[in-house]
């Protein structure tokens, strides 16, 4: 694993380098990023062992909920995916129980502080920052924590265009752009306070909620209202090895690569055609890494069709109807093994395959991040929720919810506002709704002229391509944000490739008959390299299934207004010039699969809960025992106990109760307790802890 | 359907006294509102288990129980993480001190393990101790600690195979009697017939006495607790600092106690002064700030470990303290095993065997004393001292 050094969206800031020491060796990290990132930038993925069955540790969630990646840092025990790097610092595996440091100075304690609001946002994510916008507007109080560094939520790992309305929702705009500018502007708003690295961890009866500001100050807000936009966390899936270190969620390599900017791998294999598995799969790509193939359950990917488009152009074998079998790997993952799923949901015999890859991401689904909503309710607080912790979809989906929630406040709070609600509402329906089927397009017959070419053929909320035209010459049908677009054609069409580079799916290209009827110029958008191609190059132009072969660059050009989205133009023969849809860079040779690795397994080799290493065949026994009663499982087993308090496991148990039959209203849910995360006690002393730093 | 006894309220007091009376031959129902074993306050005990109490009775009844937990493992190759570390009152004050000193003396009377020990001794006991004004304290070294919900389990489990039997969800609505004795329970969804009923219902004890028209003085007053990440174990014994604190800010306290599990976690619970009486659960703000002040104080090299989880459980107190054991005058049939004072867990096992030993009529002479010490009809003057 290496630094990424070139990316062509993402600038490579100048970091300082900083040493330090595992298990004594000097080895370099950056300033200013976590211990979990620099041990990945020095191909350490192994960060302990288990206390119960001596299993290898490694990164999971990358968000400081569970203790998989826990290290001990000059002899503190630590999150690596949370706690900074500093100079000199001394980091060991965390191998079993890690000691608790015999500093036995006196320290002083100090009291709490209690803050009161008009309204406390958590997190600053799309919702959270469109909430706070509108709120801070009508100059109300407001405090808005979020757990990272910069706001923006997961707007921040988001190198691609992002969908939507651009009137609304900025589309068009990558999701690192949106994240800035939302930020920014909350940032400016005088009534509104921002406390970034802090995070929620409880909610309590009287009305307060307990923060961690800064990471390591102890503070108790006690607002009028509260806005929880949380956001999602990434579900997991149950296979033989899918604790092996490398097999993580799409989410913590997003964090690994696109914030840290870490080669995190050599190899990946995803797990889920959703959305989020597709663009992780496309940012894999951006960072120069291959994508050896892609799984999804179902007979086609629930991800937007132009997503899929872009990783199938680029060579990246998607398996539908496909399931992982097992993660293999003696310390880490070395190999996956995928299968084709029979109309029964069971692996057809013969159709089993291997694949090499050292990352396994898995992208089958969300859940909201809801439980403090949940608790606020319960004990009476004046409570909202927005964003996909309210209900998990897009982006562009949560700016909407954030704001209207935000209105709802306000007109609690007395302020008036000329929104129309109900037409906000109408507008976020829309741009949380499932993507439908592909539909069928007819092939322009026009071979005259320079005109754009759409290969968006999925009726998707989406009208970037409307708004750029300097000869407003792009419509989408009836003007419906949902329809899919077309060139009217009443003006000519002045081939400034604005449309090419804003359309988030990269799927229109400019095709242009002008000098020569037999051998158009298609010009094509490229967001894989940073670097600026020379007329003359040859490259591999693919159309959405296949290599059309190698052609020469006539023109390479960034706009002013897009400068990540090269322009890429190549002179084609007239009868491949409608189906080319882009251009492709990877190296292959990595897609194929291996020697089959087969090895026999049982529900007790499967891990359900992660953090006490309870296995799929215990529950299952508990089960059938008769316990339907998700305290009692956790009293018996452990699962659910451990760091992340059953964030993880949770709806993997009531998975396996429906395999066995229990239906969901006969299932007891088990109690949610605080805290959100773990905390050190000195922390609720109000003293400094020490972080494994000074 | 017609049992030798209905127990009330699967929990830390019903399901051992279950296991017993099971054992002995008694046909046994025990019956809870709740879907599953353990549900009501069981699972917001810490854990300990100690005999130190100033009351010969309770001192007894734990001895007793600490046989079982100790004996449990080896007897049933079931762990239910029994540890024998022992326990520390400690003292900071001269006051403190003496009334330590003079319980410790009513205890080695009663037959207890103990003895007053010096700051040294403790600080070996809990190193990295502050010990600034430490004078000393007790230390008790056959107390031990157990895990709550593995207890309960295993206890459940056994009195199973010995044939007592449970039903779930079901909430007891009335106690029926006949000429003043018990005649068996109505709930929700059936009648049951026994000529014996054992209130064991924790903190709902007053509900029970109710439907039989009593008012037994047991009022729930709720602690919180919290648990850690566990961490190498380096101490044994559960640590009780005594001495009260003045908190202006998140409420003031009276002692709090901790202690490090067998899986390393370390459990802690306080006690807010002024209690607070009633059934809420629901967790607060003031505990986590409350009581690590206390925590990191005391032992500073604590700062450094990760609290997980807190919750708010409920201990029914009775006037004195001390449990309220046996059968009434007012009512044949009837049984008492209510106000363990948050003390069930530890209680649990001995009473259980005592409770058995009342119905079947093989009382001893210590358990006469015992259940004369504890009766209802008591005066409610000898105060606990080691609440």
């Amino acid at each position: 694993m290496e630094n990424i050094t070139k990316h062509p969206i993402l600038e490579i800031p100048d970091k300082k380098n900083i040493e330090f020491k595992f298990h004594g060796k000097p080895l370099y990290g950056f300033e200013g990023m976590v211990i979990s990132s620099a041990l990945f930038l020095n191909k350490i993925k192994i960060f302990g062992h288990h206390v119960k069955d001596d299993s290898p540790q490694g990164l999971f969630c990358a968000n400081g909920q569970c203790s998989q990646c826990n290290v001990i840092a000059n002899g503190v025990p630590v999150k690596a995916c949370m706690t900074p790097l500093t100079e000199g610092m001394m980091i060991e595996r965390c191998n079993g129980l890690p000691e608790l440091p015999s500093e036995d100075v006196r320290v002083e304690v100090r009291d709490i502080n209690i803050i009161n609001t008009d309204v406390l946002v958590i997190g600053g994510g799309p919702a959270g920052l469109s909430a706070t916008k509108v709120l801070g507007e009508s100059n109300i109080d407001v405090i808005l924590v979020d757990d990272k560094s910069k706001l923006g939520g997961k707007l921040v790992l988001q190198t691609h265009k992002f969908f939507g309305s651009q009137k609304d929702v900025y589309a068009g705009t990558r999701g690192i752009e949106i994240g800035k500018i939302l930020g920014d502007v909350v940032s400016n708003l005088k009534s509104v306070k921002i406390w970034v690295n802090s995070i929620a961890i409880a909610i309590f009866s009287d009305g307060l909620v307990g923060i961690i500001k800064d990471m390591d100050k102890y503070v108790l807000i006690n607002p009028k209202y509260l806005l929880i936009a949380a956001g999602a966390r990434e579900k997991m899936l149950v296979f033989p090895g899918n604790t092996l270190p490398g097999v993580y969620g799409a989410g913590a390599f997003q964090t690994l690569v696109n914030r840290d900017l870490i080669k995190a791998a050599e190899n990946v294999f995803i797990i889920g055609g959703g959305n989020v598995g597709l663009i992780a799969g496309y940012h894999a790509i951006q960072a120069g890494i291959n994508v050896v193939g892609l799984v999804e359950a179902l007979s086609q990917c629930g991800g937007y069709k132009v997503h899929e488009d872009k990783l199938r152009r680029l060579g990246v074998p998607i398996y539908t109807n496909h399931t992982v079998i097992s993660a293999n790997g003696q310390d880490k993952l070395e190999s996956i093994t995928i299968g084709k799923l029979t109309d029964s949901w069971d692996i057809e015999p013969g159709s089993e395959k291997t694949f090499a890859c050292d990352t396994l991401l898995i992208a089958v689904g969300l859940d909201p991040v809801d439980e403090f909503y949940h608790k606020a309710q319960q004990f009476n607080i004046n409570v909202w929720i927005a964003g996909d912790a309210q209900e998990i979809a897009e982006a562009s989906a949560a700016m909407f919810t954030g704001k209207i929630e935000a209105l709802k406040i306000l007109k609690e709070i007395g302020v008036p506002n000329s929104e129309n609600l109900e037409e906000l509402e109408d507008l976020a329906n829309l741009m949380k709704a499932k993507p439908p089927d592909p539909v069928q397009t007819e092939v322009i017959g026009k071979e005259e002229g320079i005109f754009p070419l759409f290969h968006c053929n999925q009726e998707i909320p989406c009208n970037p391509c409307t708004s750029v035209c300097p000869q407003e010459q792009i419509k989408t049908v009836d003007d419906l944000i949902t329809q899919l677009p077309y060139f009217i054609d009443d003006q000519d069409c002045i081939g400034c490739g604005k449309c090419v580079a804003v359309c988030p799916g990269l799927a229109i290209t400019l095709i242009d008959y002008r000098k020569d009827k037999e051998s158009p110029v298609v010009t094509f958008p490229l967001e894989l390299t940073s670097e600026k191609f020379e007329v003359g190059r040859t490259v591999m132009v693919v159309s959405n299934d296949r290599n059309l072969g190698e052609f020469e660059v006539t023109r390479a050009r960034f706009l002013k207004e897009f400068p990540k989205t090269q322009l890429v133009s190549v002179k084609l023969p007239s009868e491949i010039a409608k189906t080319a849809v882009g251009i492709k860079l990877m190296q292959s040779g990595y897609t194929e699969a291996m020697n089959l690795y087969q090895q026999p397994y049982t529900d007790d080799d499967i891990i359900v809960c992660r953090c006490e290493r309870v296995s799929v065949g215990e529950i299952r026994k508990w089960i059938r025992n008769g316990v339907h009663d998700f305290n009692e499982l956790k009293a018996l087993t452990k699962t659910g106990m451990g760091a992340c308090g059953g964030k993880t496991c949770t709806s993997l148990i009531n998975r396996i109760f429906r395999e066995e039959g229990i239906t969901q209203e006969n299932i007891i849910p088990g109690t949610k307790r605080p805290l959100f995360v773990e905390v050190p006690m000195g922390v609720f002393a109000g003293i400094k802890t020490k972080k494994g730093g000074k | 359907m017609e049992y030798d006894v209905i127990i009330i309220g699967a929990g830390s007091i019903g399901v051992p006294t279950a296991l017993a009376t099971a054992k002995s031959g008694l046909k046994t129902l025990v019956l809870d509102s709740l879907p599953s074993v353990a549900q009501g306050d069981n699972k917001h005990a810490i854990g300990g288990i100690r005999a130190t109490h100033s009351l010969k009775s309770k001192i007894w009844l734990c001895q007793r129980s600490i046989e079982i937990f100790a004996s449990w493992k080896k007897l049933y190759e079931d762990d239910i993480w029994w540890e024998q570390g022992g326990y520390c009152f400690l003292a900071f004050t001269n006051e403190h001190e003496q009334m330590l000193k003079s319980t410790v003396r009513q205890q080695k009377e009663y037959g207890l393990n103990i003895d007053y020990v010096d700051s040294d001794k403790i600080k070996e006991l809990v190193p990295g101790i502050n010990d600034d004004n430490l004078l000393g304290g007790t230390y008790s070294p056959e107390d031990g600690n157990s895990s709550p919900l593995l207890a309960l389990h295993a206890f459940y489990r056994k009195s199973r195979e010995f044939g007592a039997e449970y039903n779930f969800s079901e909430e007891v609505i009335d106690i029926t009697t006949k000429n003043k004795k018990i005649a068996g329970v109505k709930t929700n969804k059936a009648e049951y017939k026994a000529q014996t009923i054992i209130n064991a219902t924790g903190a709902h004890a007053r509900c029970i006495g109710n439907m039989i028209n009593i008012d037994f003085p047991v009022v729930p007053e709720s602690h919180e607790a919290g648990i850690t990440e566990p961490v190498k174990k380096f101490f044994c014994t559960m640590v009780i600092d005594i001495k009260p604190a003045i908190d202006k800010k998140f409420g003031n306290s009276k002692n709090y106690y901790f202690y490090q599990n067998k899986e390393g976690k370390i459990i802690f619970c306080l006690t807010p002064e002024p209690n607070i009486p009633g059934i809420d659960r629901r967790e607060t703000s003031s505990f986590l700030p409350q009581i690590t002040k206390r925590m990191v104080n005391l032992l500073p090299r604590l700062r450094n470990i990760k609290i997980r989880r807190t919750w708010r459980g409920l201990y029914p107190m009775t006037p004195d303290g001390n449990p309220i054991i046996g059968r009434i005058d007012e009512i044949e049939g009837y049984i008492n095993a209510v106000g363990a004072c948050g003390q069930g867990f530890m209680l649990g096992p001995g009473l259980g065997e005592l409770l058995s030993r009342v119905i079947t009529e093989k009382l001893n002479s210590k358990d006469h004393e015992m259940l004369r010490e504890l009766a209802y009809g008591r005066d409610y003057y000898k105060i606990e001292d080691l609440k």
